[in-house]
């Protein structure tokens, strides 16, 4: 008997573990359905040895020292071109720990489910933060569910934890840049913002504009290897709040100031075409893939080279200098000679009116 | 959009600038009237490279700045009505009303939501019929055929859960106020080439003559913009005093007919309070009579709210060019970019704004400068 005859019959319910295409409150209840979309779901496509003794807690190896980073994902749209918010799960919690100088190891993840969830969407998501792990190495080692009304939550929040191991020598922070720095970014700045807007709002580009979301360990790992200890002093990724937001933390934290030059800056074209017609400037749109890096003057050449050597950093290029002159600001040097303060902005960026 | 980067290149531009400072035998004081215009000279810094030759006086030309303070706390009463979805463009959000700004509505469970054109406020009227949906219409001539139209859509679709909140300025008025006004300081003007797109630019020829002030049609992008400041400083030189177009690839000089003709049928000229300069004659646009149905304004029965602009706010000076951002005592003391009081203190091209971080920066320099 079908399902929709016995709910004609008398609303009686359907069998309790047959397939659902639809996260249901029930996937919530720790009882039978909970058991089934683990199994059916997750743990199929997260193998883990520690995760799938399904214990209390995961038990890892670890290290000395260790970095910690904690970040949760509530993008809307969840899927969007380039990337959706499971493999942005994973790259934005291990770009965190790799800006440290650490090697990502071992992941934990937190699912709000909302009722109503399809769960095709839900396995291309999990697909997808799988993938992403495993291109990393890093393991999914323990996580959560947990199954909250529709209308309480926007489809999916992901929180994940990552853990990663550092290296003696290799200690990047944000409060280390040091006049004389240059400063690097490893490609074209822009590209996730206006990809995730442009979904968002249905907008229509000539050029489809991609995130660049990905992990960005690779790179940094080459950083690490090939130039000599202490030559890499920051890096940070520019995620929420742009190129300009990062910078700004990074001058005040370092008490120095940061000149940069308006042609160096690499704004794909599709960006700033998406940027002019809604009123917002590329440094304060975000990026997941991209890396700001301050190294040495003297090995500034060489980082260059080294990124460039790896498809992420295919189109690094310098952007600007740190100075002992206006502590703090992040100054921008235009192609017409002029020169202007980049603030941070007072909350979210809004399209201009005119 | 191949234009961007063809209009932003820095070597012609240089030669732009040389040609200005060869042309200029003093220094010039001119207004760009458009707040997109200021926000290109802002972000190029070209104040600073034609420092010398022109000293450009941002003009009250953005829509965000002259808004009245009375029709943003009209506004916010209107997005904290439950039975309200308060449309708006993006940048109107953070515009301080006389208690919070619409993100605090917001944040309070008041329905606020950023639209990127007038029609699509409507359709979301339709989309939800049990809640009134309320444009922000505000701008000068070159957003007025769109809510324009929006308002003649919605008659014709009979939609009635759909109004608009008006709040349009227009262009010449405003250049009459600031030439009629005796600390007048402005020597030529930088009209808006968006405004000049839709009205054309025969209304400024009466302008020109009556005040013997050249008037050069410009675009947006920084070459538009230091052609258009030579194309004025030229005049100047020359002792003319004409109407130029230097944005001709966009304005005709009739404008755009259609576009006028609907934005004649729905509005009528009204008088209009801009923030900071006061009462204006015959400066705004307000719906006819006949589009009442689709006025806010007397929909909920907002015209009892009133507001008083601070008075330690002298945003009027600066909008005319009588007060530099600096002079004013409130100035990155009671007001800054996060505690605004007036409005150009708000949108990150508004003069005070600007000045703010500008001055933070040429301290810091001066400062280092200093054994």
């Amino acid at each position: 008997m079908s399902a929709r005859a016995s709910l004609a019959n008398g609303l009686a319910c359907p069998a309790p573990l047959a397939r659902h295409d639809r996260v249901q409150l029930g996937h919530g209840s720790g009882g039978r359905m909970s058991a089934a979309l683990l199994r059916d779901h997750f743990l199929p496509r997260f193998r883990d040895a520690a995760l799938a003794r399904l214990g209390d807690a995961a038990v890892v190896a670890g290290a000395a020292e260790l970095a910690i980073s904690t970040d949760t994902f509530v993008v809307h749209p969840l899927e969007f071109p380039g990337g959706n918010i499971g493999s942005l799960a994973v790259h934005g919690t291990t770009n965190d720990l790799a800006m440290m100088g650490a090697e990502p190891r071992y992941l934990s993840c937190g699912f709000v489910l909302e009722e109503g969830l399809e769960l095709d969407l839900l396995d291309r998501i999990l697909d997808a933060m799988a993938d992403a792990a495993a291109a990393l190495d890093v393991a999914i080692v323990t996580g959560d569910t947990k199954v909250v009304e529709r209308g309480k939550a926007d489809g999916v929040f992901i929180n994940t934890t990552g853990v990663g191991t550092l290296h003696a020598d290799f200690r990047p922070a944000p409060d280390r840049a040091r006049p004389g720095d240059a400063v690097l970014v490893s490609g074209p700045i822009g590209r996730h913002g206006i990809a995730v807007m442009a979904r968002r709002e249905g907008l229509a580009f000539d050029a489809e504009i991609e995130s660049d979301s990905a992990a960005l360990w690779p790179l940094v790992r080459r950083l690490r290897d090939a130039l000599p200890a202490d030559a890499v002093h920051v890096l940070r990724d520019p995620t929420r709040g742009g190129v300009a937001s990062a910078l700004n933390e990074i001058a005040e934290a370092s008490g120095v100031g940061i000149t940069l030059a308006d042609q160096e800056l690499p704004i794909p074209e599709p960006v700033a075409a998406a940027c002019a017609m809604l009123g917002l400037d590329p440094l304060y749109v975000a990026n997941e893939g991209v890396l700001l890096a301050f190294v040495a003057a003297e090995h500034a050449d060489e980082a260059l080279e080294t990124m460039r050597a790896h498809p992420l950093g295919a189109h690094a290029r310098r952007i600007g200098t740190v100075g002992d002159e206006h502590p703090g600001m992040v100054v921008l040097r235009t192609g017409m000679g002029g020169s202007r303060v980049v603030d941070m902005l007072p909350g979210e960026q809004l399209p201009r009116i005119c | 959009m191949k234009y961007l980067s063809e209009y932003r290149d820095p070597a012609l531009a240089q030669a732009l600038v040389r040609r200005i400072r060869r042309t200029a035998t003093r220094t010039w004081c001119l207004m760009e009237v458009c707040g997109g215009q200021t926000h290109t000279i802002v972000k190029q810094g070209l104040n600073e490279v034609l420092d010398g030759a022109v000293e450009m006086i941002h003009g009250p030309g953005c829509p965000v700045c002259v808004t009245p303070l009375e029709q943003i706390d009209r506004a916010l009463a209107l997005a904290a009505d439950p039975r309200v979805i308060f449309t708006s463009f993006g940048d109107m959000l953070r515009v301080p009303g006389s208690e919070c700004d619409l993100f605090a509505i917001r944040a309070r469970g008041g329905q606020v939501r950023i639209v990127y054109s007038p029609l699509d406020a409507l359709e979301l009227a339709r989309q939800n019929p049990d809640k009134e949906v309320v444009f922000f219409a505000v701008g000068f001539e070159t957003t007025a055929p769109a809510n324009a139209m929006a308002v003649w859509r919605a008659r014709e679709l009979g939609v009635r859960n759909f109004s608009v909140l008006v709040s349009h300025v227009t262009v010449p008025p405003a250049i009459t106020a600031i030439m009629e006004d005796p600390d007048n300081r402005v020597q030529g003007f930088l009209a808006a080439g968006h405004v000049c797109t839709v009205m054309g630019w025969e209304e400024y020829i009466p302008l020109a003559e009556r005040y013997r002030v050249p008037i050069v049609v410009t675009g947006f992008e920084p070459l538009d913009i230091l052609e258009g400041i030579w194309m004025a400083v030229r005049q100047l030189e020359e002792g003319r005093h004409e109407v130029e177009n230097q944005y001709v690839r966009s304005v005709k000089r009739e404008g755009n007919r259609a576009a006028q003709a609907l934005v004649e049928r729905v509005f009528r000229v009204v008088d209009r309070t801009w923030r900071g300069v006061g009462t204006i004659p015959a400066s705004g646009l307000g719906l006819r009579d006949e589009f009442a149905a689709f006025d806010a304004e007397k929909k909920f029965d907002l015209l009892h709210i009133t507001a008083t602009e601070p008075a330690e706010c002298r945003a009027g000076d600066v909008l005319k060019g009588r007060l530099k951002p600096f002079e004013c005592p409130a100035f990155g003391a009671r007001c800054t970019p996060s505690t605004p009081l007036g409005a150009p203190m708000v949108s990150s091209e508004g003069a005070c704004a600007a000045y703010y971080n500008f001055g933070r920066f040429h301290e810091a320099a001066t400062q280092e400068a200093t054994p």
